[in-house]
């Protein structure tokens, strides 16, 4: 299948989801007034993806900001991460966040709190 | 008719004003709000915490406008707006201080009322479950939350979430609300 590429904006991540190194990336501002026309897609690319994918799969997040309707939608991307681990394949998910940004690690561990995948906590000193 | 919404906003722009605005709250306005304080808090290199809590309170805040307010009143000045709304920055040393205004039909205000007053008087560690709860069991809509914009405001800002119903007419009223992100960032 076709890896996904979407170049930010000032309200939406970059997205890199390489399906061929199994590595899932996304980056930057997340808040964009309807999450989930933005995260739709990546949610469905993910449902064919979990049908064969590939061992192991590594995902990085790495948002400045995202607002309360990302939330939800990040937590979908999450739930289809979860089916694909508990069908006994490999994934890890790297959650960065700022030395100093204590908001993003609570948000961080949110999801660790919910999501049944392995979570990586990374601070990014500058 | 009891309320003036001119002077109202008026008198909330006091000498620490650094940011206002009042009048359609489209996608591209919410841009332009967030950049021009953006770039007030970066010339002002207030501390990276304070910035982003008052971007994330913004963010909230306008979405919450973009996706909730009601038509104005038939005889409200302004009838072009699809989305009529204030809002004022304020900075002082204790910190942001930011105010929307809208219209709100008064059928709605008590349950309004409701949800605000449960999020104020839960502790710390009653909003961050809440918070959870609504994120985990709450379907996703076009319009987002669920109150979960206004939760995420207080569990970030630590304060509580100040807020006035003015009586507009026999249908509307006027919901202020303001938000506090302290200058110096208390472990709360």
């Amino acid at each position: 299948m076709e890896s996904i590429i979407i170049e930010g904006t000032p309200k939406t991540p970059t997205v890199h989801f390489d399906s061929v190194q199994g590595v899932f990336k996304l980056e930057g501002r997340s808040i964009p007034e309807n999450s989930v026309e933005f995260y739709k897609p990546l949610v469905d690319w993910l449902d064919l993806y979990k049908e064969n994918p590939l061992p192991k799969t590594n995902v990085e997040v790495k948002l400045e900001y995202f607002n309360t309707s990302s939330s939800k939608c990040i937590l979908d991307v999450f739930k289809k991460l979860e089916l694909i681990h508990k069908a006994k394949n490999d994934v890890e998910i790297k959650w960065y966040y700022e030395e100093d940004d204590e908001d993003m690690l609570e948000a961080g561990e949110d999801y660790e709190s919910i999501i049944r995948v392995p979570f990586e906590m990374v601070e990014i000193v500058e | 008719m009891g309320f003036n919404v001119e002077n109202y906003f008026k008198d909330l722009l006091t000498d620490d004003v650094i940011f206002s605005y009042k009048g359609d709250i489209s996608s591209e306005v919410i841009n332009y709000i967030l950049d021009s304080v953006e770039r007030r808090t970066e010339q002002d290199k207030d501390p990276s915490r304070v910035r982003k809590k008052v971007y994330n309170v913004l963010v909230e805040s306008l979405q919450n406008l973009y996706h909730h307010v009601d038509k104005v009143p038939v005889d409200f000045k302004d009838q072009d707006s699809e989305r009529f709304g204030m809002i004022v920055v304020r900075k002082n040393t204790s910190g942001y201080h930011i105010t929307t205004c809208n219209f709100i039909t008064r059928a709605k205000v008590e349950k309004l009322e409701e949800t605000l007053d449960k999020i104020n008087q839960s502790t710390a560690e009653e909003i961050k479950e809440l918070y959870k709860f609504i994120l985990h069991h709450q379907k996703i809509s076009p319009k987002g939350g669920g109150g979960l914009g206004l939760v995420d405001i207080v569990r970030k800002t630590g304060n509580t979430l100040n807020y006035k119903f003015y009586d507009y007419n026999k249908d509307y009223a006027f919901f202020i609300l303001s938000m506090w992100v302290n200058a110096l960032e208390s472990s709360k």
